[in-house]
């Protein structure tokens, strides 16, 4: 696996609303909203339900698993930092509770395909631990 | 569905060939450079124009920008906004000049995008979603969100690399006959645009538009004044808009984008069936794009885009339905905002019959398409030369 540790690349810039999403995947807990009025899970963070606007919603820790719904492997990144490590996968994540994420999917080889099942793990990039997603361990496995 | 009524119509267009570099010049000398063509073209002095729509993009002014402007091209319009729509701005203010004419507020608009390209300014902190979920994971910019666009559209319905490449040799190819387009004098077959660098796959270097340094403006009035003109009115007989999202995590759906409601509307609003628009001036950031607005404007299934453009013969001035004549930004140039301008500046050169050695024969109706951050913000236009 490359080292994605040492890249000098741009953070998250955290406001106080989003910070829990960050601080709870360095911990190993993948978090979200949740609406306590409409019952839907909602990502990224809002001060209100982007489906009903309640304001009656609250950080929830999600699975961490999902489907692959897009990936591109990235040979010339938009930022300078990244380009010790190319090609790299990106892709979208649709959780198991409805919202996507974007993140970095760690593989080996650029193996991926769409509807491929994935697992959150924090991964260190550029000195901070980050929601990345991954296989499940036993994909190599003849079935 | 409500008729746009009084109808606009286009009396004047201006646009600079783009050039790959400037140095110390201002976005503000760009946009008065070309505005000064479109008031020429329209037969008009400063004098006449009491509206003005302008882009975000003027760099050197991050807010008061429409007075700005005003001020710098000695004008005191009766209306005046700043129009915030990517790479749909150029054709969302088409149909706001219209609708600013209809509300009596102004007679004739002057609409100006444009942007230097100097020594790259330094990135701004941005405190969005669009900066905090993306660039931390590595991806920063449009090329990786139009990537994941277009392998969902792939995977979705089997398309293969060279369905898409088609359309990037097609505005190469188009683009030769443009003497202004950044790439006259290269054009690239299929092989070509397969065999250039993968940027972030599926897209080729050859399926991204290569930024520009430019300008367009549009001058929209009444209909009766644009009789008046030294020119063909070309007139504005429908528009639609639709806004889904801004981040491509965010998108309600991969394959299919907002353009479809928004040339919906305008289709309808101008009593025109698909099939009956000659000319498709539709944005072109990515290949991918072309695809999508193809399959979302009805005139074939999802996945199929690559068959029509077969049976269309293709995207030149010969075409059944020809697409993007001046080479479409993919072989003009994206000249930063402006760069979705290019597509009204050019379906009012071939409605007017004026297009030289690339005119459609018999050109009276075109569609035009704007598209902006993420395959998020779309306007559509439906321009004619009959009233
Ligand atoms: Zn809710």
């Amino acid at each position: 696996m490359k080292d994605l540790s040492q890249l000098d690349v741009p953070g998250p810039t955290k406001t106080p609303l989003t910070a829990p999403f960050w601080e709870n995947a360095a911990e190993g807990k993948l978090t979200i909203q949740k609406c306590g009025s409409c019952g839907e899970h909602f990502f990224y963070p809002r001060p209100l339900c982007p489906n009903c606007w309640s304001s009656d919603v609250a950080w929830t820790e999600v699975r961490g698993s999902g489907r692959l719904k897009s990936f591109s492997q990235i040979w010339k990144p938009g930022h300078p930092g990244w380009l010790p490590v190319t090609p790299y996968l990106v892709g979208l994540v649709e959780l198991d509770e409805g919202p996507t994420l974007l993140s970095h999917i760690l593989v080996e080889r650029n193996e991926a395909k769409i509807g491929d099942r994935l697992e959150f793990i924090p991964q260190n990039i550029g000195g901070q631990m980050l929601p990345c997603f991954k296989y499940p361990d036993n994909k190599e496995e003849p079935v | 569905m409500r008729h746009l009524s009084p109808r606009a119509a286009i009396s004047g267009i201006g646009e600079l060939k783009p050039v790959r570099r400037t140095e110390g010049v201002t976005t503000l000398e760009l946009l008065m450079q070309v505005s000064a063509l479109a008031l020429e073209d329209a037969g008009i002095g400063p004098d006449q124009v009491d509206g003005l729509l302008v882009g975000p993009q003027v760099g050197e002014t991050p807010q008061h920008v429409p007075a700005m402007v005003s001020e710098y091209f000695g004008l005191q319009p009766t209306m005046s906004n700043m129009v915030d729509l990517g790479g749909a701005s150029g054709p969302g203010m088409i149909w706001r000049a219209a609708a600013a004419i209809a509300a009596g507020q102004c007679e004739t608009v002057l609409c100006v995008l444009g942007n230097h390209r100097n020594t790259p300014a330094p990135r701004s902190p941005n405190r969005n979603p669009a900066r905090e979920f993306d660039p931390p994971f590595g991806a920063s910019g449009a090329n990786t969100s139009y990537a994941l666009l277009m392998q969902a559209h792939m995977a979705a319905f089997g398309c293969a690399a060279e369905d898409y490449a088609v359309i990037a040799a097609g505005a190469r190819g188009n683009a030769q006959l443009n003497p202004d387009a950044i790439f006259y004098g290269q054009p690239a077959d299929v092989d070509e645009v397969l065999a250039s660098p993968m940027v972030a796959s599926p897209l080729h270097l050859f399926e991204i538009v290569m930024p520009v340094a430019g300008g367009d403006a549009v001058v929209v009035t009444t209909a009766e004044n644009a009789k008046e003109g030294p020119h063909r009115p070309v007139h504005l007989l429908g528009a639609g808009e639709k806004i889904t999202h801004r981040v491509v995590s965010q998108a309600p759906n991969l394959t299919s984008g907002p353009l479809k409601p928004a040339m919906a509307r305008a289709l309808s609003q101008s009593c025109l069936g698909i099939e009956q628009i000659k000319f498709l001036s539709l944005y072109d950031c990515y290949t991918i794009m072309v695809a999508t607005t193809i399959e979302d404007a009805g005139l074939c299934g999802p996945g199929q885009f690559a068959n029509w453009l077969r049976d269309n013969g293709g995207m030149g001035p010969q075409a059944n339905q020809p697409i993007n004549t001046h080479g479409g930004q993919l072989g003009f140039g994206q000249p930063d905002l402006a760069g979705g301008m290019t597509h009204v500046v050019e379906a009012v050169r071939q409605i007017r019959g004026n297009a030289g050695e690339r005119q459609i024969p018999d050109c009276e109706t075109a569609l035009v398409t704007g598209n902006g951050a993420t395959m998020s913000e779309a306007v559509a236009l439906v321009l004619g030369g009959a009233q």
